[in-house]
């Protein structure tokens, strides 16, 4: 039992606590923003940018997004060029055929089956594109492209696309649509069932969107909020504990990085092997 | 009176139940798929891929609900 004195006691703590707190110094760290931090050195403001009124400027992420975009193109075109003098790997190239090999024998081949070609160079895109943005949020002073939500709900909205065209284009439209609905269910129960389907088919996307996006920005906050200790304790022996943590987390980080990516691509892979052979 | 506070509360609430669940919901995973590929070592590799899976779908609607939590600690 809560009466009203009691809980204005406890609001009011919670109002001290949370002005004391460092949330807003993480959150600043982690969101997107119009500035490269280079905290607590300096800052570089990057230019606004409107087109008909829409807030067009280039922020933090996408400026580590057209990086990564860029690393991405220039070490695949360099693994693409090596392919054509020999097809025996050497040195860096073979750091790349591992990955580019697991994606295709450990992702494509088991999830989707016959006809994983095709789909291959998307997976493939999405699996580095992710890792890429990952491994570079990991770098101090840079900014995890992949934690902002407008990223990863773009690229599940590409993995959703390639899915219902895949769909359709090896069963037919009206197939692909009769495959979704499970096979001898009543006549009675089908408006349910075609609700739940479609709304089946819309979260799958939603969900690797938010996978993602939540992954990447969850163990950003937590390492911030290990270092904060230091500061919301204002002793400097904390450190002593806090550092460790937060190295700890942030090896952590990188398995997650790795897992991240592909997690995103054995479910895209999934879903499309879902759609392109569906189950009668 | 001001209630706005009690959204931090239920923020860190919330996300303490969503870890109790996705805790649950993954050791039960891990203990199946450690029994399974006890069990039949020559399957482990196809046990882990799947085992994968289901931790990640678990893994997402647990932070379905940490999102939420995140919304609310912002309030």
């Amino acid at each position: 039992m809560i009466d009203s004195t009691s809980t204005q006691v406890i609001v009011d703590s919670l109002k001290n606590t949370k002005s004391a707190s460092s949330s807003d110094w993480i959150l600043h760290h982690v969101m997107d923003g119009n500035y490269l931090d280079f905290s607590p050195f300096f800052k570089v403001y990057l230019p606004h940018f409107e087109l008909f009124g829409i807030d067009l400027s280039i922020t933090r992420h996408v400026l580590f997004m057209w990086l990564g975009a860029l690393l991405l193109f220039i070490v695949m075109t360099r693994v693409a060029k090596a392919y054509k003098t020999s097809l025996v790997p050497k040195g860096f190239i073979n750091l790349w055929e591992v990955f580019i090999v697991f994606v295709r024998d450990e992702i494509a081949k088991p999830t989707i089956g016959k006809g994983f070609e095709k789909f291959l160079p998307y997976l493939l895109t999405a699996f580095f594109f992710i890792l890429f943005g990952n491994f570079i949020g990991l770098i101090p002073f840079s900014a995890t492209f992949t934690s902002n939500i407008a990223v990863t709900a773009t690229m599940a909205i590409f993995s959703f696309i390639i899915t219902q065209y895949g769909g359709m284009r090896n069963n037919g439209v009206f197939g692909y649509f009769k495959g979704l609905i499970p096979h001898g269910v009543p006549v009675l129960l089908l408006p349910i069932m075609i609700v739940v389907e479609f709304l089946g088919l819309l979260t799958k996307p939603f969900a690797l969107a938010i996978r993602l996006f939540a992954n990447m920005t969850a163990g950003h906050i937590v390492v911030y909020a290990l270092i904060s200790l230091i500061f919301v304790m204002q002793n400097i022996a904390w450190a002593g504990l806090a550092i460790p943590m937060a190295l700890f987390i942030y090896i952590l980080e990188i398995l997650v990085a790795l897992l991240q990516a592909y997690i995103f691509t054995i479910l895209s892979g999934l879903f499309i092997g879902m759609a392109v052979h569906q189950e009668h | 009176m001001d209630v706005s506070g009690l959204a931090g509360l239920a923020a860190g609430i919330g996300a303490g139940l969503t870890i109790i669940g996705g805790a649950l919901g993954i050791g039960k995973l891990a203990a199946s798929a450690m029994d399974a590929s006890g069990r039949q070592p020559e399957a482990a590799g196809a046990i882990r891929t799947s085992m994968i899976i289901a931790a990640a779908l678990i893994e997402g609607i647990s932070l379905f609900a940490l999102v939420i939590c995140f919304i609310l600690a912002g309030k």
